[in-house]
């Protein structure tokens, strides 16, 4: 019994056997099952749509499983809700995090309990949380509003709710998709320190090292069906978990052939734009892209990317400057002129910008094409031809769907992100402006898109790469500029990572390269 | 833990089995939604018999004379129809906007504009006394229209410009075209100081079936005029506009996430404005039909909150053109009820309890119920 187990004994806190979830037209879980102990971080891996997600909301009550049982602390539960589980001490970050902007932190980690009923004493329980934050060295002030907050910090508020309702029991479903590589480090920490004091995690990401840094053992899924289980970490490579994953080798860096850039495509010219909050974000911006040419833009996350990829495409007003793509200059243009331009955006956010959740497959995929022949014809938006299409880039994106009449807010993560990627590199553009294409993709999947993007570059294509991923950015670019706060501190074609670091930091490059002379 | 009381033995029995609510993952079937506004009306119907029956009277004979005072003989289908008409109108005005998430409460004021727009015509007058009847329906019809858009335009223009909330500024405009209304009842075209205009003469009506009785003896004495054509051509290229054109596409995909719309580079402003537009212009036909069809002068009382059955109308309809013109009916067929049905206020608290129905029912769209066997556990 628990009693009698010694604490350093292993004990299994959550055991989950033979579950099986139905969608559809989906077996998204087979038979599967899954043991967490104390303590432990236990990263959960698998493609896209493997079912990772559908797992860990089965074991935070959110879905109901079809078969199978779950056991936590030695005892058989049946989760109605997520309240249900965070009862059984079994909490769960999603990655779009559910916090009421306008309210302080205390407030958003008192939501939606009991207490207190009816006078808030927001002192007393600023302290109470500060007290938990500290703990787990969650840096975060309890009295800061939400809107005031970093994505990382949101994140921590997110944890700091599970943590007061007592969970012992973490889920992070790709945590660190949306963190700055700081970020990262401090979640990293704070994850360390819950385990030592007995808590248990379960960890979803795609990013390979991260899973190899934090985790303790780690379990594969495939098509819903585990393929190997809790592999202690230390017995494994990370080209081994990749191989696990795919079921191939997978190479992770992409070939790149030579090509000779050709004319200028994108140019800028002293962008000047602000920011949501009125502010300036971009001062003075200047680059340019050339066909052929792979361009890395890199930079801490907030450095004005959003705005400057935003500003490009017409969707964020210019208030100085000149942007001219091939010869024509759409400064200040509607966005549709830059898509007719051939000006396509794979942008950041992909559920609040790049799809529309209630509509199928098809009417997202047709979202630029549904007025240009043959999907678009006279008034009509022709369905047989944007069903064939949708079909066709289902087939060629492999975007895992029963149907192209699916909801796309059905879908995984990463299908959603390949719906995205399909509509944009299948309108061949002449300028891609791609933000984190790769995000939330498994390491086949990326390694797919990452060719799909040489291909345009080989096929002429000028490509502006925004991305926090210096890894990706290097392998991928044939030069980068380095962005801080809406400044280009320097362009590198050189692959110098050192350099690159220190302009992130806001060095620009002539006093980099004085300090080198002196 | 929840799970382990309700596995306790309650008062020292066990039920078989147990009822659970959980939220709905999956999208339920096609069927589903239009089967819920069925219940809605079912259950709403079934209140109304409870609240007959608790004043002493009889529920179903009660429900049986309004059914036959409704369907029970052509005339009286007729009538229904009538009623009908500018509801079917209106609902199809709400529908439209409602589409793009745009909330358009304003029918009822367009409705009232439509009226005067086409009363001009008449009173003003546009067309000589003596003009042949199409040419007044024809402009009767435009001018109702755009009287109707253009109180679809203010709204849609501030929306658009200055981001003003369009339930407000649609609401406070109803109360302006009543007094726009009123104004020209009481001071301009009152006839003998009573608050109504003079007779339209009878070339401005509508054409009703009665005026073919000659050629088609059944039609004798029946009232249903050209506005039930007006409303159904109206439907049918409502409904081919929402789910096959181009424009209906952008219309869905603003609807649903307006931020991706814009970054497919459709302008939202541009949409508002044409949306209110026609939304208005549908709703200010539904006045002109209303005037030239059956109430032949400009008076204050010509609606009975059409504008805001609408609403409850498009959301029974799903918001689906084609359904609304069913829904409309049996609307027509409640207000007819209203005549013959003592208290009189039953029919208006069936339509009271179908809103309420239908925003609990839509519970159950998000929810489902699960019934397990203990055994199964
Ligand atoms: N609510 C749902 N309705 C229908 N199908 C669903 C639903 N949720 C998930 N699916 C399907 O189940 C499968 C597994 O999805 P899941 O979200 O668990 O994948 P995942 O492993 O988390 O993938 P990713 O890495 O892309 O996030 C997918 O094919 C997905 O389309
Ligand atoms: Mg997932």
């Amino acid at each position: 019994m628990d009693q009698t187990n010694k604490p350093n004994e292993i004990t299994n806190v959550v055991r989950m056997q033979g579950i099986v979830k139905r969608f559809p037209g989906v077996l998204a879980n087979n038979q599967v099952d899954f043991e967490l102990r104390r303590g432990e971080v236990h990263a959960l891996l698998g493609e896209n749509g493997a079912g990772k997600s559908t797992l860990m909301n089965v074991l935070a009550g959110l879905y109901r499983p079809d078969g199978g049982t779950v056991i936590v602390n030695d005892k058989v539960v049946n989760f109605s809700s997520p309240r249900d589980a965070i009862n059984a001490g079994i909490g769960m970050v999603h990655q779009h995090f559910m916090l009421v902007p306008s309210q302080s932190v205390t407030e958003n980690v008192l939501l939606g309990l009991d207490e207190p009923r009816f006078r808030m004493h927001l002192p007393r329980y600023n302290r109470k949380i500060a007290e938990i934050a500290g703990q787990y060295g969650l840096h975060v002030d309890p009295a800061a509003k939400i809107w005031q907050l970093s994505v990382g910090e949101q994140q921590r508020v997110e944890i700091l709710k599970m943590l007061y309702r007592g969970a012992d029991v973490l889920i992070m479903d790709e945590p660190t998709a949306v963190l700055a590589p700081s970020e990262i480090e401090e979640l990293f920490k704070t994850l360390r320190s819950m385990t030592a004091q007995g808590k248990s995690i379960v960890f979803i990401s795609h990013k390979l090292h991260e899973v190899m840094e934090i985790s303790d053992r780690v379990t594969v899924l495939q098509k819903g069906v585990v393929t190997s289980a809790c592999l202690p970490i230390s017995s494994v490579t990370r080209a081994d978990l990749a191989r696990l994953m795919v079921g191939r080798e997978v190479v992770f860096r992409v070939e790149k052939k030579h090509v000779e850039p050709g004319e200028v495509v994108l140019s800028v010219k002293d962008l000047q734009a602000d920011n949501d909050k009125g502010l300036p974000a971009l001062r003075g911006v200047s680059l340019d892209v050339r066909e052929g040419e792979v361009v890395g833009l890199a930079g801490v996350a907030g450095n004005g990317q959003s705005e400057l990829a935003e500003t490009l495409v017409g969707l964020r007003p210019v208030l100085g400057g000149k942007v001219i793509v091939n010869q024509k200059d759409v400064t200040n243009k509607p966005v549709k002129f830059g898509i007719r331009q051939g000006v396509s955006l794979i942008p950041a956010d992909r559920t609040q910008v790049g799809t529309a959740p209630n509509l199928s497959v098809t009417d997202n995929v047709i979202m630029k094409k549904y007025d240009q022949a043959p999907i678009g014809q006279g008034w009509m938006v022709n369905a047989l031809e944007a069903n064939k299409y949708a079909a066709e880039l289902k087939e060629a994106y492999d975007i895992m769907v029963p149907t192209v009449d699916t909801s796309v807010r059905l879908l995984s993560g990463g299908n959603l992100q390949k719906v995205i990627l399909a509509r944009e590199i299948s309108s061949e553009p002449k300028l891609m402006i791609a933000v984190q294409p790769t995000r939330g993709l498994d390491v086949g999947a990326i390694e797919g898109v990452q060719r799909l993007l040489l291909a345009q570059r080989a096929d002429g294509a000028a490509i502006l790469l925004i991305s926090e991923e210096l890894e990706e950015l290097l392998s991928l670019s044939d030069r980068v500029y380095v962005i801080y706060e809406g400044g280009i501190m320097g362009e590198v074609a050189d692959g110098d990572i050192e350099k690159i670091g220190q302009m992130m930091t806001g060095t620009r490059l002539e006093q980099i390269e004085m300090q080198g002379e002196a | 833990m929840t799970q382990a009381d309700s596995t306790k033995p309650i008062m020292g029995f066990k039920l078989p089995f147990k009822m659970k609510v959980e939220p709905r993952v999956v999208d339920p079937p096609r069927w589903y939604s239009p089967m819920l506004s069925v219940i809605a009306v079912v259950v709403a119907l079934m209140i109304g018999a409870l609240v007959i029956w608790l004043g002493g009277g009889e529920p179903w004979k009660v429900y049986a004379h309004i059914a036959r005072s409704s369907f029970g003989s052509v005339g009286v289908l007729s009538d229904t129809m009538v009623k009908a008409i500018p509801l079917m109108l209106v609902g199809l005005a709400c529908s439209f906007a409602f589409r793009m998430r745009l909330w358009n409460i304003g029918a009822e004021g367009q409705f009232f504009l439509g009226a005067f727009g086409a009363s001009m015509i008449v009173l003003l007058p546009v067309l000589p006394e003596e003009a042949p009847k199409w040419q007044f329906i024809i402009v009767m019809a435009l001018s109702g229209m755009l009287f109707g858009a253009l109180w679809g335009f203010v709204p849609g223009f501030l929306k658009a410009k200055f981001n003003v909330n369009e339930i407000i500024s649609t609401l406070m405009m109803n109360y302006i075209a009543v007094e726009w209304n009123n104004f020209f009842i009481y001071a301009v075209w009152t006839e003998g100081g009573f608050q109504m205009s003079r007779m339209f003469q009878r070339n401005a009506w509508l054409p009703r079936l009665s005026d073919f009785a000659e050629a088609i003896p059944v039609f004798r004495g029946l009232t249903t005029h050209m506005g039930l054509l007006f409303a159904i051509v109206a439907a049918i290229i409502l409904w081919l506009v929402l789910s096959k054109s181009q424009w209906g596409y952008e219309i869905r995909l603003i609807g649903d996430n307006p931020r991706a719309a814009e970054y497919a580079g459709i302008s939202i402003s541009k949409n508002v404005i044409l949306v209110m537009l026609v939304s208005g212009a549908l709703a200010g036909l539904a006045g002109m039909s209303e005037i030239a069809g059956v109430v032949h002068r400009l008076q204050g009382a010509i609606s009975p909150g059409y504008g805001y059955t609408g609403i409850i109308i498009a959301w029974l309809a799903k918001l689906n053109p084609l359904a609304v013109i069913l829904v409309s009916i049996l609307f027509g067929a409640l207000i007819l009820a209203g005549r013959e049905v003592q208290p009189s206020g039953v029919p208006t608290l069936i339509q009271g309890v179908i809103m309420v129905s239908l925003i609990a029912i839509d519970f159950f769209l998000r929810n489902r119920i699960r019934i397990t066997r203990r055994v199964e556990e």
